[in-house]
């Protein structure tokens, strides 16, 4: 229906991370130099995957939707891209580099490819689960002069750009952006699909092009050190709740 | 010149980031998004947009960069906020950003919490302004600092994004982030009138702040500001007290800072009691009216 609106189908692109999946144990090398991920499974990002999701129902809703996928990062992030077209994406760039990169140039390399395509809207999630940093989407925002909007819960689709409602610090709130804008994906957004047999396979057909990074990285802040967090230590059990407020008072907490 | 721009969205922001300021050690402005900062922030200079309603993050973002111009640091509080206007600020001045600092190692070099607060990252910014948001709870607060002289600036509020509608939540409890004493929960509180009932009820009798897991927000029991966590709020309060809590990595790197943190959970084998201070094993349902009696009784 709001197909009319425009005169090309809609273009939605998804950077997407390989990340350490959030969920397996990983601890620092005992030289600080780096992170001991054990034979820990890598994943899509999980916040990418709900943007991932999001563009997939966004094209359910609104017709025809290209929805493109790109991942900056080693030659093995091809396996999530091919998640992310088993998922419903149409296409998958991959710009490999063995390099660490960090959010500001993640976010050039993005905006490079982004006047390339130039896509009506930039879905992604709002940090990723290994660096936590939080800063992706916004720098790319900055740098491209688009609207944005971050932890995103409920995105709508209003004639020529989106409602969205944002999670705040004490509530959320609702803004409305024309295209071209950029969107960040909270948690409560969606639930991203399980992806069955059938689509993993009907993907692998599904175009991926390999590029190399446009330019040599110039890192804006790099991690010099990797260590564990202090231990809390277990402190003791009490027998009964009486027990826990007089210590409690006693400690001075009440 | 080294100089720190301070950028508080709230006077209350400004107060609080005295202690990081401090521990950084440059001479600092204050930028005062809203509202009117104390005299006694030790800044040189105090500017004070007092806008009503800040606008959303493009418009505000443009502003701030145009005071920021010249400073070789720019830091806020972390919060949902900061992280939406800063992180676009670092974008506009093509700089580095440090994300939830918890430590000072030296003027470029930072320490912050990575993978959910399972390795602690330093991290040297290599590009000028150095872009930061702090955990206010790892730098020790400073009172009384001498007065700063403070000028009004004029904020352009326009933005290419429209706020329809904006909801508050919160009433009459302290802020989750500033409390003293938070209670949380977790799903075993069932729903929502359950969870205000029991933990609402503790909260309020002990003047705290409420607080929820990620389970009990994403199944609707509690509101999304209210979780606290690695993607939540994280908290710092001096006593903190987690009921049907099992105690999540990502939990706990929201609540390791409290000074004393109480469990109380039926599964004696739930991974919380490896870091609270006082643990009990029983059922929420009967220890939390238990503890409001002895409450009642102390003298």
């Amino acid at each position: 229906m709001h197909q009319s609106e425009f005169q090309k189908p809609m273009k939605i692109l998804v950077p997407i991370k390989r990340v350490v999946d959030p969920y397996s144990k990983v601890r620092p090398l005992s030289d600080g130099s780096g992170i001991d991920s054990g034979g820990s499974k890598f994943e899509i990002n999980p916040f990418d995957e709900i943007a991932i999701e999001e563009a997939v129902r966004l094209r359910e809703r609104l017709g025809e939707v290209e929805i493109l996928v790109v991942s900056i990062g080693k030659a093995e992030s091809e396996e999530q891209l091919r998640k992310a077209l088993a998922m419903g994406a149409d296409r998958a760039i991959l710009i490999e580099t063995d390099s660490e990169l960090d959010s500001a140039s993640i976010a050039k390399e993005l905006a490079i490819l982004a006047a390339e395509l130039n896509p009506d809207l930039i879905l992604m999630g709002k940090q990723a689960t290994d660096d936590d940093c939080n800063q992706v989407g916004q720098m790319l925002a900055a740098r491209l002069g688009l609207p944005q909007a971050t932890f995103a819960s409920k995105v709508d689709p209003v004639p020529g750009g989106l409602r969205v409602t944002r999670e705040t610090d004490d509530g959320e709130e609702t803004l409305e952006l024309r295209f071209p804008c950029l969107v960040t994906a909270d948690l409560r957004l969606n639930e991203p699909r399980y992806v069955a047999l059938p689509g993993i396979i009907k993907a692998r057909n599904k175009p991926l092009e390999r590029r190399t990074i446009s330019s040599p990285p110039i890192l804006k802040t790099r991690t010099i050190c990797f260590e564990a967090p202090p231990a809390r230590l277990a402190g003791k059990k009490v027998r009964d709740s009486l027990e826990l407020v007089s210590l409690l008072r006693d400690r001075g907490a009440l | 010149m080294s100089k720190l721009l301070l950028v508080a969205f709230t006077a209350s922001e400004a107060s609080l980031s005295r202690g990081f300021a401090s521990r950084l050690g440059l001479p600092f402005d204050v930028l005062c998004l809203s509202g009117s900062p104390a005299p006694d922030l030790g800044a040189e200079q105090c500017f004070s947009a007092n806008l009503p309603n800040l606008p959303p993050a493009d418009g505000l973002a443009v502003q701030i960069a145009k005071v920021a111009t010249g400073y070789s640091h720019v830091a806020g509080i972390s919060s949902m906020q900061s992280k939406d206007v800063l992180a676009r600020v670092a974008g506009l001045l093509d700089s580095g950003m440090v994300t939830d600092a918890i430590e000072v190692v030296s003027p470029t070099m930072f320490k912050r919490p990575i993978l959910a607060g399972a390795v602690i990252a330093t991290v040297e910014v290599l590009a000028t302004p150095v872009v930061i948001t702090f955990r206010p709870s790892g730098f020790p607060k400073v009172d009384g600092l001498k007065h700063s002289s403070s000028v009004d600036v004029s904020f352009d509020t326009s933005s290419q994004a429209i706020r329809v509608s904006e909801s508050v939540r919160g009433g009459s409890r302290p802020d989750l982030s500033q409390a003293k004493i938070v209670v949380s929960g977790g799903r075993p509180l069932r729903d929502a009138q359950t969870f205000e009932r029991v933990i609402g009820g503790l909260a309020d009798r002990l003047g705290g702040a409420v607080g929820a897991t990620r389970a009990a927000v994403d199944s609707g029991i509690a509101p999304n500001e209210l979780q606290v966590g690695q993607t939540g709020k994280i908290v710092a309060p001096d006593l903190y007290i987690a009921a049907g809590i099992s105690g999540s990595t990502q939990h706990m790197a929201g609540i390791k800072d409290s000074k004393i943190i109480v469990a109380i959970n039926k599964d004696p084998d739930a991974p919380i009691f490896e870091a609270a201070d006082f643990g009990l094993v029983a059922d929420l349902y009967d220890a939390i009216p238990a503890i409001e009696e002895a409450l009642d009784a102390l003298p």
